[in-house]
């Protein structure tokens, strides 16, 4: 298979990857994707509590060349957005970005899994999702 | 001059990409094509043709390659059956031997790891009414003798047992399959492609009774292939697939492939003079791959049987590493894995599973495949060059660093997508 160049930079040059301490509130982790499917993503991002910026983002991942480079770029393009922000990253974009093929796809949405996991993670950890669901109700 | 490719040194003398994925195919021996080169321009003649000189010197050629095949394998020239591949060997063995012997029984018993098109080949017949016992395989690729036994019936007609494994190497029990098959007056078909000038194979020591077989795995040219058909104890009989001229005893009709018979047969002849001590070089390249990456990397694990084993065969799984970027990180190597992600299918080795392999194992098996053309200064390159991607990947792997630190991966409730 042939790969796209910013396929093979991302593998060859992996950003951001490690992991942060799981246990902190500032610091939302998503594993998913499975090992006998052949990918595994760690996402892990900290946010700043006061501006909810995503200030570090780090990854794992167990896969072909195509999910680490999904997860690479999830890394990239989450730091620096708020949790909102970062929520509206869609695995098309990283398709678009990747120019991956079609039997990639599902690396993709594995990614857009990952960062919607992570930030699952974090809120649950706040207690984000519920103020938010209090001012949805208020309105 | 040594330059750098990806970190590790190219050493002297060797040359990228370095091919290592010799049971898929192989190069063509220079000694064969120079064989062949006279049967494409001055002596084109079809061998089919008794009437004129250009047909009686195809005619030669074929028979001297007949020969040299059958004395490779212990059979007499006449019953060598030339095809386009051991895909055609396989379908002309089973189907044929299916239709001729239909009265007689509608039972064939196979195993699980076979080659497609024996696996495909028997799917079919069942379609037809015939009834096909898969056998299973033991943690180490083999079957068990005693399974077999079990499975022969009275409706038995033909057991098909590969000689040698194309994904694993692992060599099966032959001659005991094949006195077996003969006590119980079944007939023994094997798929010999990955055994044939690599270990020796004598059709009567071990009772084999129709072989498949092909040119282009011992370093012959792509398209030709054949069939060895028993023609006594017992005469062996078969119904052509293909219908024509009646060329090859009336098994096989069609023009012969006359310059891919004459290379088949001198990569045969080559084979039987080279074999003993090609055979122990191969294995010692091999112990000499599988002892570095072993020192030097933790959580690898060898598939199939190492002691029945094709010499030049390693397939091993780089745990926590996937398969596919594995491949991406050697890419100046052409080996094959098992992982899903480089099958057609998305389906990680059935061969591997059969060996009761996890998913995530079997999507972390490389395959090497040394041959003729390998050399030891290939080996250490390889072998540096893979140890050095998966402690890469393993950095990045989410699962080796939660194993390091004492998680028990299979106690993790994974979102299977």
């Amino acid at each position: 298979m042939a790969y796209s160049d910013k396929v093979i930079d991302h593998y060859n040059n992996p950003r951001n990857v490690g992991q942060m301490d799981k246990t902190s509130d500032e610091v939302g982790t998503g594993l998913v994707g499975a090992p006998e499917c052949g990918d595994v993503m760690r996402l892990q991002i900290r946010v700043n509590p006061e501006t909810q910026v995503i200030e570090e983002a780090k990854f794992k991942t167990f896969g072909c060349g195509s999910a680490i480079a999904s997860s690479s770029l999830a890394t990239e393009w989450v730091k620096g957005k708020t949790v909102s922000e970062a929520l509206e990253i869609k695995n098309t974009d990283i398709v678009k970005e990747l120019a991956l093929p079609p039997v990639k796809i599902h690396c993709s949405v594995l990614a857009e899994d990952a960062i919607r996991a992570a930030i699952g993670d974090w809120k649950k950890k706040n207690g984000v999702g519920e103020i938010e669901a209090l001012a949805v109700a208020a309105h | 001059m040594s330059n750098i490719a990806n970190g590790v040194e190219v050493p002297a003398g060797v040359s990228l990409p370095i091919y290592m994925d010799n049971h898929a195919t192989s190069p063509l021996d220079p000694r064969v094509l120079e064989a062949m080169l006279p049967y494409f321009t001055d002596k084109f003649g079809n061998a089919a043709s008794r009437n004129h000189s250009f047909g009686w010197e195809a005619e030669q050629a074929v028979e001297t390659a007949r020969e040299q095949i059958a004395k490779l394998i212990g059979a007499s020239a006449k019953e060598i059956i030339f095809t386009s591949g051991a895909t055609e060997s396989d379908n002309l063995a089973i189907k044929g031997i299916a239709e001729m012997y239909r009265e007689r029984g509608n039972h064939i018993i196979t195993q699980v790891t076979e080659h497609k098109a024996v696996l495909d080949t028997c799917k079919r017949l069942e379609k037809y009414g015939y009834r096909v016992t898969y056998l299973p395989v033991k943690a180490d690729g083999l079957i068990d003798i005693e399974d077999l036994k079990r499975a022969i019936d009275d409706k038995t007609i033909l057991v098909s047992i590969m000689f040698a494994n194309n994904e694993i190497g692992v060599i099966q029990p032959v001659a005991e399959i094949g006195k077996l098959c003969h006590e119980k007056g079944v007939i023994f078909h094997t798929d010999g492609v990955q055994a044939l000038g690599k270990i020796p194979v004598d059709v009567n020591a071990m009772n084999i009774d129709v072989m498949s077989l092909t040119a282009h795995k011992l370093y012959g040219p792509k398209g030709v292939g054949a069939l060895y058909v028993r023609r006594r104890n017992p005469r062996v009989q078969i119904s052509a697939q293909i219908d024509g001229g009646g060329h090859e005893r009336g098994m096989r009709s069609g023009t012969l492939n006359v310059p891919g018979i004459v290379g088949f047969g001198k990569a045969c002849e080559i084979a039987r003079e080279e074999m003993p001590a090609e055979a122990a070089r191969l294995q010692a390249l091999r112990d000499r791959l599988r002892n570095k990456l072993e020192s030097e990397l933790d959580y690898v694990e060898i598939n199939g049987n190492m002691e029945h084993r094709l010499p030049g065969n390693l397939n091993m799984s780089f745990v926590y590493v996937e398969g596919e970027s594995l491949l991406m990180g050697i890419n100046d190597v052409a080996v094959s894995s098992g992982s899903a992600c480089t099958s057609a299918t998305l389906e990680p080795s059935y061969v591997l599973k059969a060996l009761g392999l996890g998913d995530d194992v079997a999507h972390s098996s490389i395959r090497f495949g040394l041959g003729r053309f390998n050399t030891q200064a290939e080996v250490d390159y390889v072998a540096d060059k893979v140890i050095g991607i998966v402690k890469k990947l393993r950095e990045l792997s989410p699962l080796y660093e939660m194993v390091k630190e004492g998680i028990d991966l299979s106690k993790i409730e994974w979102a299977a997508h």
